[in-house]
This record gives structure tokens, sequence and C-alpha cells, in this order.
């Protein structure tokens, strides 16, 4: 069980960004052995707290007790040395040297000689995953490991350093469910036999209330509460203290017509990624493609627009079978890819929202055969519009924009190319729950239109509450299907597991 | 109201990438002005400086297309010889401008295409293949030649170099011609928009439909085309092609480049950057020769300068985005 006992305590934590008040005088204990939930949107201080906590930042004012000690940390090593270790979001690891070498970079195990003592460290090591409960080679590269192993790896190396305080910012957004069920015992094992206490930040509502003891609660660098027990909490009371009002329904819902058969892929196949995959959608159609990470999902749709060259299989559009060699041909079929990572895959992020919007559809926005400038902003104003971009001006660029508003900019790329087929791939991951809901209504809006839609999700609820239809795959072909009416968690994740139960 | 104006001036300000370059420039030109005011505020060594700024100025603008893909372009002061000894060969044999001319562009189109082509289609890393042909076509040069330079006397082709219009030197008017086709194509076609594209983010710009392969190529072409272009007024100029013509030109062309504020990891640049950065590098030379400093201080300047404009740079963008966030 939880104790009384106070590991952490932040008092009156204040801190001004120039025209930002990040951080408003913010108090609140963390218990040792607990998990502390740290709720907020996108840029409620969330993330500013963290790092004033690893000494990335100073509070401006305020300051932080760790048992009962006044600390000030400088820096990541320092507040390393204070017992305090943090998973960060996009991982830390270095992909080219191998688990033992990510473990102990920079602690390297010295042997007289002071040369690395290569036999210390794999036992050492071994002895780091083995204790996580996992068989990971040490001598391996850790690009050739999934991103849940790279994950592991991460805690581990953290663990090596025997931290009484672990960070994970949201750890499970790259995680299938098994994934995150082999995290959450972990976190539980070590939360029971090591009093390790975590401060946990997550987006997730269904899996903060499983994994976490209590929760603080942010809005606009403010606190606003804390929830006492997780277990017993409400959902749609956490929901309102986060985005000060009550969302209307999380899902919301959607009254279209479903029109003909738009887009049909038929025996779609990739070099030893998807076989045989064949499915369709029709207009005002939302069709969910689900199934655990690397089932073959975002392959499937990258072979569709072109960026994966397909073996053999038949696309047809609109009644006819077209070739797409590349995304320009998908483009100009009317098909639209949201990538899983936005910023890998989607955006340029040193270019203004402008340029980021126009880009499939440049030619559009020329006047004599030149670009215009003018016509190109008169066409995102309006995107910025309809899908309430925030952002002082469309020059802006796209790295200087919240999670949420990055995401509308890759939807407006689309809406203003007058796709018909639109494939999101994870639209709403590391997005806050207010953007969700909005990034639904879009979805919703598109289909109403009469615009085919496929959502590609990792988070089950998200492809329930979203889709008419559900399509799972499993190892790289489609293992079943199920209507909106019939599917439940339960169904589709027999299917993603490859219809044995 | 007024406050968004102002951020948006603010940030067209510092978005400017040559902004870096000009202070070097001011700096340059007003100190000189007033320590060597007789000698380096004449008309003659202005034009001085206009004139032997022409050849690196054309080559860096041609180097600013593959930088800002994220490339680089090493073959260029080879296929400078090359161009030159062509040329030259051409109009010794058949006293043909027009034809030595264009036999010289097409050489710059040629090499250019190749580069682009491996790089895009092989996935070979640009530094390396254009070491390649930069080797390969020092050796060219070196064949055609046997060693031994390629004389111009012809008049009527070594005006272009020499001469001047209205008090103008002729390749002043080039080069600025040059480098308004080149800002043109980089902020007005859809071509310059999708080379910014893919340097600043490939996959993005892939799935966004942009013809990265072929975008890229056309890079390279550029570069090959603004090289050739160079070549023909440094023969013309020179009236000698030797074969080890423009070596180490691709290097004051980075530099140029660089200083002028184009970024070396891609996505970001600019033709006017260029020409400032060249017209940067050329007035240290002229200032060092009329101050009598040895050459040998030249090269250490230089050095500075590159060093100095690009943390310029730097901290504009810092600056830039603190002021965002």
């Amino acid at each position: 069980m939880v104790n009384e006992d106070v590991i952490l305590r932040f008092e009156h934590i204040s801190k001004v960004f120039p025209g930002v008040k990040a951080l408003d005088d913010i108090s609140f204990d963390i218990h040792r052995g607990e998990v502390h939930v740290l709720l907020g949107e996108n840029g409620a201080g969330k993330s500013t707290l963290i790092k004033i906590l690893t000494g990335v930042y100073g509070a401006d004012e305020g300051r932080i007790l760790l048992n009962s000690q006044e600390v000030k940390p400088t820096g990541i090593l320092e507040s390393r040395a204070l017992g305090i270790g943090t998973v960060f979001q996009e991982n830390s690891l270095v992909p080219h040297l191998t688990v033992a070498e990510n473990i102990f970079l920079s602690r390297e195990i010295k042997n007289k000689a002071n040369l690395i003592d290569w036999k210390k460290t794999y036992v050492e090591c071994e002895r780091w995953t083995k204790g996580l409960g996992v068989d990971i080679d040490p001598r391996i590269q850790v690009r050739r490991l999934s991103v849940a192993e790279q994950q592991i790896v991460e805690i581990a190396k953290i663990l090596s350093q025997e931290p009484s305080i672990i960070i994970l910012d949201e750890p499970t957004s790259t995680l299938s469910n098994n994934e995150i069920n082999n995290l959450f015992n972990i976190i539980n094992k070590l939360k029971e036999e090591k009093e390790i206490t975590f401060i946990y930040i997550s987006h997730r509502m269904e899996e903060i209330k499983y994994i976490g003891d209590r929760a603080t609660v942010l809005r606009d660098g403010k606190y606003i509460g804390l929830v006492p027990d997780l277990n017993e909490a409400n959902l749609d009371d956490i929901i309102k203290m986060i985005v000060g009002r009550t969302l209307d329904e999380k899902f919301p819902k959607r009254d279209v017509e479903v029109g003909e058969v738009l887009f049909e892929a038929k025996n779609l196949t990739v070099n030893k990624t998807i076989y045989d995959v064949s499915f369709n959608v029709r207009s005002g159609e939302v069709l969910g493609l689900a199934g655990l990470v690397g089932c073959g999902r975002t392959s499937t749709a990258k072979a569709i627009i072109g960026m994966l060259p397909k073996e053999k299989g038949k696309i047809r559009m609109e009644g006819k079978t077209v070739t797409i060699n590349t995304p320009n041909d998908a483009i100009k079929l009317g098909i639209g890819y949201l990538p899983e990572d936005r910023k890998r895959e989607g955006l340029l992020l040193d270019k203004p929202i402008r340029e980021n919007i126009t880009l499939p559809v440049l030619n559009k926005f020329k006047r004599m055969g030149l670009l215009s400038k003018a016509m190109e902003s008169r066409t995102v104003m309006e995107y910025k519009e309809i899908l309430s971009i925030k952002t002082p001006s469309i020059e802006r660029k796209a790295k200087y924009l919240s999670g949420g508003n990055q995401q509308k900019v890759v939807f407006s790329k689309w809406l203003c190319a007058k796709t018909k087929l639109y494939i999101f791939d994870e639209p709403t991951r590391g997005i806050d729950v207010g953007s969700k809901s909005e990034i639904y209504r879009i979805i919703n809006d598109l289909a109403a239109e009469g615009a085919a839609i496929i959502v590609i999700s990792s988070e089950l609820p998200e492809i329930l509450g979203v889709c008419d239809r559900i399509v799972v795959m499993c190892e790289g072909r489609v293992t079943g299907e199920i209507g909106a009416g019939e599917a439940t968690q339960e169904k589709i994740m027999k299917f993603a597991i490859g219809g044995v139960v | 109201m007024i406050w968004e104006i102002k951020t948006k001036k603010e940030l067209a300000f510092t978005n400017k990438p040559w902004v870096s370059a000009i202070l070097p420039l001011i700096i340059l030109f007003v100190s000189m002005s007033i320590i060597k005011t007789d000698t380096f505020l004449t008309t003659s060594n202005i034009m001085n400086i206009l004139r032997q700024s022409s050849t690196y100025a054309i080559m860096a603008v041609g180097m600013t297309f593959p930088i800002i893909t994220g490339g680089i372009d090493l073959s260029q002061g080879s296929l400078l010889a090359v161009v030159a000894i062509v040329v030259g060969m051409v109009i010794r044999d058949t006293g043909n401008i027009l034809l030595a001319v264009i036999a010289g562009l097409a050489i710059g189109v040629v090499i250019g295409t190749l580069n682009g082509v491996v790089i895009a289609f092989l996935g070979m890393p640009p530094f390396i293949m254009t070491l390649g042909t930069m080797r390969a076509l020092r050796g060219v040069a070196l064949l055609l030649t046997k060693g031994s330079p390629i004389d111009i006397k012809l008049e009527s082709f070594r005006f272009m170099g020499t001469e001047s219009l209205l008090g103008i030197p002729i390749p002043a008017y080039i080069f600025v011609l040059v480098a308004i086709a080149a800002q043109f194509i980089l902020s007005k076609t859809s071509t310059g928009r999708f080379i910014f594209a893919l340097g600043s983010n490939m996959e993005a710009a892939k799935i966004s439909g942009v013809r990265t392969n072929w975008n890229r190529i056309k890079a390279y072409m550029i570069s090959g085309i603004c090289v050739a272009i160079a070549s023909v007024l440094y023969i013309s100029r020179l009236g000698s092609a030797q074969p080890i013509a423009g070596e180490g030109y691709e290097l004051e062309a980075v530099a140029a480049a660089v200083i002028g504020g184009t970024s070396i990891v891609g996505g970001e640049g600019s033709a006017i950057g260029s020409i400032i950065g060249a017209v940067v590098v050329a007035l240290i030379r002229n200032a060092m020769v009329l101050m009598q400093v040895s050459t040998y201080w030249q090269s250490i300047v230089i050095g500075l300068v590159i060093v100095v404009s690009v943390s310029i740079d730097i901290i504009r963008k810092r600056i830039e985005s603190r002021r965002v966030n």
C-alpha cells in the first residue's frame, strides 16, 4: 500500500517565459512508492515542471524538497545524482551502440588498466534486463530492437543508475497493448519491491486509471487539483478538470449516409511485410484498421500511396483500376496520407505553416506560372479558421506549434488538396484531450462531406468510437472484419492476435 | 492587431538567412572606405572587386542549390577547368564562339545530371559522388590538355570578360542576371519550393507528393550550369585555360554560400545571400592587398569570417526560437 511518506514536495513553483506564465504558484506532494500521474493539456505546464525538476530550467520562484532537503539541480546529470531518472518520450538511446554500451554509456565499467571490462559489463547488463523479466542480448545493436524492447532497455538504463524517482513521459504512446501490459507489470513490480516512485505523464485516460495511484491536474500553468484515488475516480470529472469545461461527447456522433465503394484494395502484397491485403471503403464511411504495432497497418497505408513498392495487388478508385507508384500519383487520384510520426514524416518543421499546407498541391497557387504568396495565404488563412489552428501568424515555423496544432496543419494539408480518401495513421498520438475531440469532429465532418476515411490506431477505444467498420490485421494479413455495432475490444484483440484466444 | 503586425515584421526580417552576411559586408566596406579612401573607394577598384568576384559569385549561386537539398557539389572546381578547356579548344579550332559556349553549357548540364542521378537514384552520399567526379574531371582536364594551358587570343571572345558597359564590367552584369534568375527559381517556382521542402524533410516532402529524385537532380543540374557560365567568363577574362584552373574553387563557393546564410544541413538559403558572401570574400582579398598585408593572412581572415557569420546565424535562430516560445 501507498504510505503517506512524502518523497518530493513542490512549493510555490513559478516560472515565466517571455509572454507566458508557464507555471503559476504550483504546490503539491508526491508520496514514496506511488505512481503519481501528471495530467493536463499540451501547454498546461507539465513539461516545464519536469524540466525544472530535472534541472533543465531553473524555477523563478519556489523550491523543490527531496526527502525534506531543498534541491536545485542545474542539469540532468545533477538530477540523476539526486536519484531522479527520466525515461524520455523520444528515447535517448544511441542506435548503433549495443544494449550494454547504451546502458553503461558514460559510466563504463573499467578494469585495472582503465580499459572497458566487457565481461563484467555484459553480466551487469543482463542482471538489469533480467530484473525486468526480459531476455535481451546485451551484445545486440539497439537499432535492431523493436520500439518496445528499446524502451525496456531505456528503463533498464535508468534503473541501473538506482534512482528513487523515475519520470515516465508518455511511455506507452508507441507500444501495443501486450507491450503496455508488460510495462505496467514492470512498474508495479518496481513499486512493490523497490519502493520506487513514479511520475507518470500520459494523455490516455484509460491507462492512467489502471496504472496510477494519485494524479495532479495542471491547466494553463496553474494547479487545478488532486485526484486522490484514480481507481475510484470518475473519468468525466477528471476530463472536466483537465480542460476546464465538459466535453459534450468524447466521440461525437455521426449520422452519415454511407455511399458507393470509393476505394478498393485487392491482394496488396509487399515483400515480407504484408500479404494479400484486401478491403474497401465507401464514401462517407470511416474504416478502422486495427492490430498490434508491427502488424502491417502502416505498411498497408504506405503501399497504397506508393511509398512502399507493391509486389502484387490492385487498387481501384471510384470503380477504375489505377496505378500508384509514388505519393505524387496518389495525390493526383485524391488519396492523402497523414503519417503516424508527424515530426519525421508529416511536417517541414523549419518551414512556415503556409508552405506546409500548400505543399501537396503547390501548382494550384500559381498566377501566370509563378507562385503567388497572396493566393497561398488566402487559402491557408481559410483552413486556419476552419480548423482553428492557434497561431499568431501563418508564417510561423511549424516547429513552434503545439502537438495538436501541428496535427491540424497536417490535416489542413490534405483538406487543401481536396482529398477523397484520407488515411489517418494514429491521428491523435501525443495530442491532448481537448484537441483530440476536435480532431474526431473534423473526421466526422469529412465523412459527412462524402470523403472515405481510413483510421489506423492503436487505441482501441478510439477505433471503436470513431469507425463504422473495423478491419483487423495480424502479421501482415487481414484476420477479421467487424461492423461497428458488434465490435468490442475483446473481439478486435482476438483477431489481432491471430484469431486464437 | 498592432501586436500581430509587429510579430509578422519581426519574423519576416529574422527569416531572411542572408542577414548574417550583411554585417561583415558593411563593416568591411565602411572601415576600408575610411582607412584607404584614396585607393579603396575608387571606381576602378570597386569595378575590379566586382570583376574578380564574378566567378566565385556565380559558382556560389550554383552551389546554393545542392546545399539547400542537404547535399554539396565538390565537382565544381574541376568542372570549371574542363568547361574552360573545351570552350578554349572549340574556339581555337573553329573560332565559333556560340558553338563553344553551347558545348560548355552542355558539359555543365551533363555532369550536373550525372551527379544528381547517381545521388538521387542510387542514394549515393553527395559528398562522395561529387568527390568522385571532382577527381575524375581533374584527370579529364589534364588528359585533354596533356598538361599544358590553352590560350585564346580571339578578341571578340575576350571582350566579355575584360570590357565594361556604362562603366561597369560585363561579368558583373552576368552575375547579377544569374543571381536574379536563381533567386527567382528559388522563391517563385514550385521547383524552388520543392528543393527547399526536400532539403528540410525528405520523408515529409515525399509523402506530400514532391518528386524528390527529380528535384534533387535539378539542383545538381543548376549547379553544373552555373559553373559552365562562370567558366566561360573565367576563360574570357584570363585568356587562358589551365588544366589546374579552379582548384579549390568549390570550397570558396561553399564558403560564400555559408557566409550568405545557406544552411549546410539543408532547407535554408538564398541566391542573394551567396552573392553577398562571395562579395565579402572578394572584399577581404582586396582589402588585404591594398593594406599590403601578406597573402598568408587572407586565409586566416576568411576563415574567421566564415566562423563569425555562421555564429551570427546560429545566434539569430536562438533569438527567434526564444522570442516565439
